[in-house]
């Protein structure tokens, strides 16, 4: 049965004048340099099973997301990266309290925001949009491109007067790169690029601090993703965002992210600057991951060595013991089975300065550079 | 969307013939003084030399003439045009009340077990599954009677507009699951497409999004649905009026002219002529309407 994440009108009377206040009062303060402006812990959210018609009974769960952590700080752009299924877009969706966490808490400036409701939540989510992936679904069909960048307007009126908007947002269709006359036409006017691009424009109306990015290029011709892509850079420098970027293409993320994490059924395996997980990978999957990255060079791409991993990935409502990549892993020992390595930086790392001392999730850590060899 | 509509020329010429339908049945009065008859006097049984020994028509073709332009009636010898104008109207406005009552529950009940689904859905849609089963005309001709007698002593008689709401009743209790199932489906599938997520990002109320965000995408099989039943339930008045179970004597009624029409038409063919190409007409003009309406409000037909 569906759940429905959007809390009604009911639950948000509860205690709100004070939360409101408080967040508001959050909301205001800058950040302080080098505190993390949004922070994930053990962020764990699991989809019930059920069996049956009239008498519903779990018989299980799928743990999409079990025990991810991790920090974003202003103005960067963490990327995460994944195959399909690995939790990716769960994890936005719970940063956006699309859906409720079933553990652990999503901190902005200090503020769990899992736990707000009603005004408090619209509050927050002026500071954390969100571009989505698919620009054909995204975009109301029936609303014309000045209504649908306009709409954040008619919700948070207090962001711009009444007789304002149509400037502003024939100055967010300028920011974006698209013409400003296009105000009065619909969606299905625009080739992909640009409805993108509109995606965007809304995204920035009510100048968020952070955008979450779910694979915001991934439905666009290569050509288009690049353009997008630069779009991106060029705001996050003129409006000092942060970007949280979704996607499975690596080189995309690599080309944008300041760091990276990459996921694997529904937890993080390794994170860091994306020099040290791209050029010193540690964790096997990451490596296996860069190995399938296709190489434009044709000349010695029969040397490469790649990693094929065998086997599916295993389920998420009956995840491995100890490991979750142990199934596919080639290091598989029997402490994988029994103990869950934990995101760390690995031990025989730790004192020396290389870039492969960075958090890795394996009991048998190595560096490998899959990229050049 | 209007200069759209302007300019589909069938949807132009078919929302003038409806207009001019709903015209004809608003103003029925007022041609009727003009015109200088009414649908109740016995013009044939008054006056000698309209209706033979049998009660049919002296003049050729029903008795068309300067005087009376339709014809009159068999038997009765009332005039034709005001009995028909008069009956447009009393079919019209029950079938409008209909349809009305009929979009209105369909999207309240239809939106409301799509978005909210779990039980609410549940419960409806177990609703629906239910009235579906009633066989509808059976339901009709054996509950009007029923209806009727909860508000009037079966010894009394029934006033008309009794009549009236009961064929109102009767119809919508089985007239609004088709739409409400189309509805709630078109619901499910809209919920989850990504504009939704993102109104429910800027903050949007879910009262906000089912009227911003989904019902403008509803606008199309609403108004579909909404033309087609329209002149179903004309029809169906008309049917059960032919039954015997609708608007009875003196209370014009277009459907049981038909009624009386097959009755006569081995004598009269002329009277079920007119009522016969005046539904026709009204019915296929008012279709093509709704597929006009729909190709307009559809931003991505090209026109």
């Amino acid at each position: 049965m569906p759940e429905n994440p959007q809390p009604t009108a009911a639950d948000s009377g509860a205690g709100a004048p004070d939360d409101v206040a408080r967040v508001e009062a959050v909301m205001a303060e800058p950040v302080s340099r080098g505190e993390p402006i949004l922070s994930v812990r053990n962020l764990v959210k699991h989809f019930p099973l059920t069996q049956g018609i009239v008498f519903r009974r779990q018989v299980g769960a799928v743990r999409a997301v079990d025990g991810v952590s991790f920090d974003l700080h202003q103005g960067e752009t963490l990327g995460i990266v994944g195959e399909s299924g690995c939790g990716k877009s769960t994890v936005a969706k719970l940063l956006m309290n699309l859906e409720r966490p079933t553990a652990g808490e999503v901190l902005y400036k200090g503020e769990d925001i899992t736990r707000l409701s009603g005004r408090a939540l619209k509050a927050v989510r002026r500071n954390i949009q969100m571009v989505f992936q698919d620009p054909y679904t995204s975009l109301n069909p029936r609303m014309t491109v000045g209504d649908i960048i306009g709409e954040p307007f008619d919700i948070h009126p207090d962001v711009a007067p009444r007789g304002d908007r149509r400037r502003k947002v024939q100055e967010l269709l300028d920011v974006v790169g698209l013409n400003p006359e296009y105000i009065n036409r619909y969606p299905h006017q625009f080739s992909g690029g640009q409805r993108q691009r509109i995606g965007i424009a809304r995204g920035l109306a009510l100048n968020p601090e952070i955008i979450i990015c779910d694979e915001p290029v991934s439905a666009l011709d290569v050509s288009v993703q690049a353009q997008v892509i630069n779009l991106m850079e060029k705001l996050q420098d003129e409006f000092n965002l942060s970007y949280m970027f979704i996607a499975h293409d690596l080189s995309v993320v690599r080309h944008i992210s300041d760091r990276v994490a990459v996921m694997y059924l529904g937890k993080v395996v390794e994170v860091g600057t994306d020099q040290e997980i791209y050029e010193h990978p540690t964790h096997p999957y990451t490596q296996a991951l860069l190995s399938a990255v296709p190489v434009p060079d044709p000349s010695g791409r029969d040397q490469r060595e790649r990693i094929v991993l065998t086997g599916d990935v295993p389920s998420p409502a009956n995840p491995p013991s100890g490991c979750r990549f142990r199934t596919r892993c080639w290091k598989a020992e029997e402490r994988c089975a029994a103990e869950i390595p934990l995101l760390a930086v690995p031990e025989r790392f730790k004192d020396s300065d290389t870039p492969a001392a960075h958090e890795s999730a394996c009991h048998f850590a190595e560096e490998k550079d899959v990229v050049h060899a | 969307m209007w200069r759209r509509f302007r300019r589909d020329r069938t949807g132009m010429v078919c929302a003038g013939v409806v207009l001019f339908f709903f015209a004809l049945g608003l103003l029925a009065p007022v041609i009727s003084r003009l015109y200088g008859k009414d649908p109740y006097t016995l013009y044939g049984q008054d006056r000698p030399g309209l209706l033979n020994e049998y009660g049919y028509p002296i003049k050729p073709n029903g008795g068309i003439d300067g005087e009376f332009w339709f014809g009159i009636e068999p038997i009765l010898g009332r005039d034709v045009l005001t009995q028909l104008l008069y009956g447009i109207r009393t079919s019209l406005l029950i079938a409008l009340a209909v349809t009305v009552a009929t979009v209105v529950t369909a999207i309240v009940l239809g939106v409301a077990a799509g978005y909210l689904g779990g039980r609410t859905d549940y419960l409806i849609g177990r609703t629906i599954d239910l009235l579906l089963a009633f066989p509808a005309q059976l339901f009709f001709i054996a509950f009007l009677p029923v209806v009727v007698a909860l508000f009037v002593d079966p010894q009394d008689e029934t006033p008309t507009y009794v009549r009236v709401l009961a064929l109102i009743a009767v119809q919508w209790f089985l007239g609004w699951m088709g739409l409400a199932r189309i509805l709630r489906a078109q619901v499910l599938s809209l919920r989850e497409r990504e504009f939704i997520e993102a109104a429910k990002l800027s903050g949007a109320s879910p009262w906000r999004i089912i009227h911003k965000e989904l019902l403008p995408n509803l606008v199309t099989p609403i108004l579909v649905q909404a033309t087609l039943m329209l002149p179903n339930f004309v029809t169906a008045e008309a049917g059960l009026s032919f039954l015997g179970v609708g608007m009875v004597e003196p209370t014009p009624d277009w459907g049981r002219m038909f009624a009386i029409g097959a009755k006569v038409y081995q004598n009269d063919l002329t009277y079920m002529f007119f009522p016969g190409v005046a539904m026709v007409v009204f019915i296929v003009a008012f279709n093509l309407l709704g597929d006009s309406i729909r190709d307009a409000f559809d931003p991505r037909t090209t026109r």
